[in-house]
């Protein structure tokens, strides 16, 4: 099938895209790489009235750090690019080996990362990864700029904070920490969306010899990114042990409420979740320096 | 209307692709650079790039499978980087650089190394997929180092095979690198 019919701009300014996305007459989309739209306005699952190009407003081709340290992603930076920016590998590897599960090149060349989260399908990798490296994320909109935090930002499958007539013009991530990392997923072939997946950072304590800090968020286990402080504990104080690892995996368990779909039933989502998460602990741990 | 962009004729550098008939929503004027030849054409907004090669250029070697994204016929090189024609629109490739499988040995141009690879390697049967894995084939042989064996597996799974078995792919592909980046690390990558 084709699209439907619909207008298309690629306006030159934050303020022009605004503008169009204020349009009252006809629906108005967002087009960034367009590799989650264009298929959907093919199959039409989607009939805007106009698509708002924003790939070419200068500045949200911006991929830089602060001088705070952080490291800003504007929405037109395309997936490869921020994957394969020495930058962004040395400092926030997680977020370069989430990108890199994203399908094939091909689609990660065109894909934004902005675009992913915005568009948040609960079993992308980029929102998980997201939630686990504390992103906050700036929204544009009639009524001027704000900031939204990772664990407010995703609402519901294919929902998020930003609303149809705002932008989401980038997303900001903490100065790089030296965690150890893991980013673990199961998918049936390679390059496809995670059946479940978890992104885990540890930090060491002062003492070198233990968990001083955790985080593990799990996608493709709800409507939303599933961050369960609930592991987090089993893990922090230990030292990353089987002991350890084996009450973090029971957590996750007891944790996780995933649904039936036709990929895989909840049960199974779980037992995989909690495997994955003890891989991804033993490498995070690893990694730690 | 159709242009014959497979032919090289530097003296006809500009052509225009001739308008359609009128539909009232959404026509804009693009201009690119298409194997070589700069385009200028009026299209629908929700035209694909690949309708637009295919239907209005004439460049038929780039093929349509799916037309959602996963099998990988459509792939052209889009400012240097393989990417899904039936992904794109062509109204978004104003001022773009594309290239398909008919700019590669143009005429009774020689194959290019790439091509040559997938003939001598047996790296087709009934070549539906083969336009696809050879343009990304050929972006990875102009990386300025050599991919390694996962890099080329993972460019690989972007293109689906219903013939092949994929060996006699990457044995194409691994004879194409080995040419290109004499004795790399990669091996050959069996
Ligand atoms: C074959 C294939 C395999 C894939 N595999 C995976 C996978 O394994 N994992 C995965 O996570 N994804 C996968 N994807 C989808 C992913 O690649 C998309 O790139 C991504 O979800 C969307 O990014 P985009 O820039 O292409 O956005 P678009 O498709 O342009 O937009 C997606 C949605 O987000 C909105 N939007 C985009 N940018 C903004 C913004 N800045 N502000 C507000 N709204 C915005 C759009 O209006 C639209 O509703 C796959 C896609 C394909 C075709
Ligand atoms: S036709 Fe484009 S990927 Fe299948
Ligand atoms: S050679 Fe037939 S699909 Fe690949």
């Amino acid at each position: 099938m084709k699209p439907t019919p619909f207008d298309y701009s690629a306006p030159g300014s934050v303020g022009e895209v605004l503008a169009l996305l204020a349009d009252e007459e006809r629906e108005a989309k967002v087009l960034a790489g367009g590799q989650s739209l264009i298929p959907m306005l093919s199959m039409r699952l989607a009939r805007p009235g106009l698509l708002v190009d924003i790939t070419r407003v200068p500045g949200l081709d911006r991929l830089y750090t602060d001088v705070s340290g952080a490291l800003h992603i504007g929405a037109a930076v395309r997936q490869s690019r921020a994957a394969d920016d020495p930058v962004v590998r040395e400092g926030w590897p997680l977020l370069a080996a989430a990108i890199r599960r994203i399908g094939h090149p091909q689609i990660r060349h065109r894909g934004t990362v902005c675009g992913s989260l915005a568009h948040h399908d609960p079993a992308a990798e980029l929102p998980t990864a997201a939630l686990a490296l504390d992103a906050r994320f700036v929204i544009a909109g009639p009524g001027g700029t704000r900031t939204v935090g990772a664990a407010d930002f995703f609402v519901a499958t294919f929902q998020t904070a930003v609303a149809p007539d705002e932008l989401l013009t980038e997303v900001v991530l903490p100065p790089r920490a030296r965690d150890g990392w893991a980013f673990e997923e199961l998918a049936r072939r390679h390059g496809d969306f995670a059946t479940v997946g978890v992104a885990v950072t540890l930090r060491r304590a002062p003492d070198r010899r233990t968990v001083g800090a955790a985080r593990a968020v799990f996608c493709g286990a709800g409507p939303v990114p599933v961050r369960l402080p609930a592991v987090e504990e089993a893990l922090t104080g230990t030292d990353a042990g089987t002991a350890a690892l084996d009450a973090a995996a029971s957590a996750a368990l007891a944790g996780l409420a995933p649904a039936d779909d036709v990929h895989a039933t909840a049960a199974y989502r779980r037992e995989a979740a909690a495997h994955l998460l003890v891989r991804a602990c033993t490498l995070a741990w690893e990694r730690c320096s | 209307m159709t242009t014959d962009l497979a032919t090289p004729d530097p003296a006809a550098a500009t052509r225009a692709a001739a308008p359609p008939l009128a539909e009232p929503s959404g026509w804009h004027e693009i201009r690119l650079t298409v194997d070589g030849a700069s385009v200028t054409a009026q299209v629908e907004s929700r035209l694909l790039l690949s309708d637009f090669l295919r239907d209005r250029l004439g460049l038929t070697g780039t093929h349509v499978g799916c037309e959602h994204g996963v099998c990988g016929a459509c792939t052209v090189l889009l400012d240097g980087e393989p990417a899904r024609s039936c992904l794109t629109l062509a109204v978004q490739c104003e001022g773009a650089e594309l290239r398909t499988v008919e700019g590669l040995a143009p005429g009774d141009a020689p194959l290019t190394p790439v091509q040559r690879a997938f003939h001598e390697c047996h790296g087709m049967q009934c070549g539906f997929c083969t336009p696809g894995f050879v343009m990304t084939a050929t972006a990875l042989t102009e990386q300025p180092q050599r991919p390694d064996a996962a890099d080329v597996a993972d460019a690989l799974s972007g293109h689906l095979c219903r013939c092949t078995g994929y060996r006699n792919i990457r044995r194409a592909v691994c004879q194409a690198l080995d040419e290109r980046f004499a004795g790399g690390p990669a091996g050959r990558g069996e």
